[in-house]
């Protein structure tokens, strides 16, 4: 608990205060000066003083993150400690579970995701996410990554967009000749590409993944954690990881919570991911990173 | 279960007793007695049927299925509960699958979680054990009633009957569907929301299309339902003894009507011996048509699976 960040509870950036901002962005014009790698870069995404309740019972407190862009930042921490809850906050999934609050502030761009006047369903057309199981839907490979340009009413060349996503997501040449076959013929590591590649189709700038490897083979986790640094290329990734291997190897900022007293998830530490494998702040985050409980 | 150390002896010798589960054993035959049983059953039944009705369909052939009603033997027929039966197969499924698959979306979709709905769903089961007869006698005064007040004759006509029968089949129909849009998988549904996808588009491009075989064979089993059903209609109106309609499609829908089942409970308490064969082929035809009708069911259920 001692190297939390300050708290920035009563410390809510000024953005939030001036005149609603729209949630759209065009994507061709920069959203801010380039500055890669400067630690002085706004966040894509930044939590702050975030609480999280299911009914009465609080599953995550006191989360303050930055969210860098074209960065890879892993959440790690024993099973139950709300790394997926949290994952979930940033596009709106739990909303989908009745009696469940937030405190606090999720900020993308500056803009309060869970301003009342942020309609989910558009946070979730920007916020793409990879769940734990390969889950195509029961169509063909091309309707599956057609799916989210077709439901956002996207213009322009499906086709070309169709085989864009699959080549970003490492696929097409596997499935080009098939492209009309079910998605559900596809192995699963095939499967968690094209739910990749159905992910990025409609542009998101975030993805989120909520332990994407762990229903698959070696070989094909490797395959995912190669895609996934190509991915930072364009987009912004979280991912959920129980498998320590994983954070070292494909991340680049890591966030290690545990679970209190009263259950709630909290970050214990979080750093760039090479100092948190091999100098990390915190004697609990030593003991899990070496494997020595969790 | 020896106590002693596990050595080679004894686990070859327990792996050599080859032991009999006698439980497994006796469980396995009354299952399959069971089965036989139910089999067994059916098979004389039909067999009864068969032979009773097939020498009438030898000694008339297709006049038996062309002829109107009558009350001499020899010259029934089935024409009109053929019709009957076929209108009902077309109407029924029109009132009822709307209604009844909206409701099961909205239930299980679109309501909240709470008391009320509870209590609804539980009554929605509730009200598929009611009696059918009690349907008929809501038929009566509903729909035959609203058919004669708005100027249709005396209400007792073919869609009165068909209202009447979809009303009894729609819990069948809610029910089935919710436990088929229940049964999609929550990976699909989260899916389909984690693209940014609406509720309403989820529903409509996922989760009724996955739930399409289950809700289609809710609709088979309610077809069945409905076109078996007598007592309801004997209420609701269908003509017992023999009458006659006109031919055009107006004439039909709103003019006196029967259908098979009927046919047959009135056929089966004629005194005339002759109008036993009479009864075991008409039940030939009922079974024929209602056959006919889950048939096409099941085919567009299978081509829809297909294309999805």
């Amino acid at each position: 608990m001692t190297s939390t960040p300050p708290a920035p509870d009563g410390a809510p950036p000024a953005a939030v205060d001036g005149p609603a901002v729209s949630l759209r962005i065009d994507a061709a014009t920069p959203l801010e000066p380039h500055a890669t790698g400067s630690a002085e870069e706004q966040p894509v995404l930044a939590f702050r003083g975030v609480h999280f309740y299911y009914g009465s019972f609080r599953a995550v407190k006191d989360v303050t993150v930055d969210i860098h862009r074209n960065r890879i930042t892993a959440l790690i921490g024993p099973s139950g400690c709300g790394k997926s809850t949290l994952l979930r906050t940033i596009n709106r999934m739990n909303d989908l579970i009745p009696h469940t609050r937030l405190e606090g502030q999720v900020l993308f761009h500056g803009e309060n995701l869970y301003a009342p006047y942020v309609d989910p369903v558009e946070v979730r057309r920007r916020v793409g996410m990879v769940f734990q199981k390969p889950n195509p839907f029961p169509k063909s490979i091309y309707d599956n990554v057609a799916f989210g340009p077709r439901v956002t009413g996207m213009k322009g060349n499906l086709d070309d967009l169709v085989e864009a996503s699959l080549r970003r997501a490492a696929l097409w040449n596997e499935v080009k000749d098939k492209l009309k076959q079910s998605g559900l013929s596809l192995s699963g590591g095939q499967q968690q590409r094209l739910c990749i590649a159905r992910a990025i189709a409609t542009e998101p700038e975030l993805i989120l993944m909520d332990e994407p490897c762990s229903a698959l083979d070696p070989r094909a986790t490797l395959q995912i954690e190669d895609l996934m640094a190509e991915l930072t290329e364009r987009y912004t990734i979280v991912i959920v990881t129980h498998n320590m291997q994983q954070a070292a190897r494909a991340s680049d900022y890591t966030v290690f919570l545990n679970m209190a007293e009263d259950r709630a998830g909290y970050i214990v530490e979080q750093d760039e991911t090479t100092r948190i494998f091999t100098n990390p702040a915190n004697k609990m985050t030593e003991d899990y990173v070496s494997g020595r409980f969790g | 279960m020896s106590v002693s150390a596990v050595t080679t002896s004894s686990v070859q010798r327990s792996l050599r007793s080859g032991g009999r589960d006698w439980a497994g054993f006796v469980f396995e035959i009354v299952l399959l007695l069971s089965l036989l049983f139910a089999l067994v059953t059916l098979f004389v039944l039909l067999a009864d049927v068969l032979a009773k009705g097939l020498p009438v369909f030898a000694e008339r052939g297709l006049d038996f299925l062309t002829s109107p009603l009558s009350s001499r033997p020899s010259q029934a027929g089935v024409a009109q509960g053929i019709i009957g039966t076929l209108i009902m197969a077309v109407l029924v499924p029109l009132f009822a699958f709307p209604v009844g698959v909206l409701t099961a979306v909205y239930l299980e979709e679109y309501a909240p979680d709470n008391r009320l709905t509870r209590l609804i769903t539980v009554n929605i089961r509730n009200l598929a054990g009611v009696p059918s007869v009690v349907y008929g006698l809501l038929g009566l005064a509903v729909f035959v009633a609203a058919f004669a007040a708005l100027g249709f004759g005396n209400g007792r006509n073919i869609l009165a009957g068909a209202l009447t029968l979809a009303v009894l089949v729609l819990p069948l129909v809610i029910i089935t569907a919710s436990e088929a849009i229940r049964a999609v998988p929550s990976t699909i549904r989260e899916a389909g929301f984690g693209i940014g996808a609406s509720h309403w588009q989820v529903v409509r491009t996922l989760i009724l299309p996955s739930a399409a075989p289950g809700i289609l064979t809710g609709m088979v089993l309610a077809l069945s339902r409905a076109l078996g059903e007598t007592a309801p209609l004997i209420l609701a109106g269908a003509v017992m003894g023999s009458f006659s309609t006109g031919g055009s499609l107006g004439e039909i829908l709103t003019g006196p009507y029967t259908v098979l089942p009927i046919i047959v409970y009135d056929w089966a308490r004629k005194p005339q011996a002759d109008f036993r064969e009479l009864t075991s082929a008409a039940i030939i035809v009922l079974l024929a048509v209602t056959l006919f009708a889950n048939a096409i069911a099941i085919l567009l259920r299978n081509r829809y699976v297909r294309e999805w």
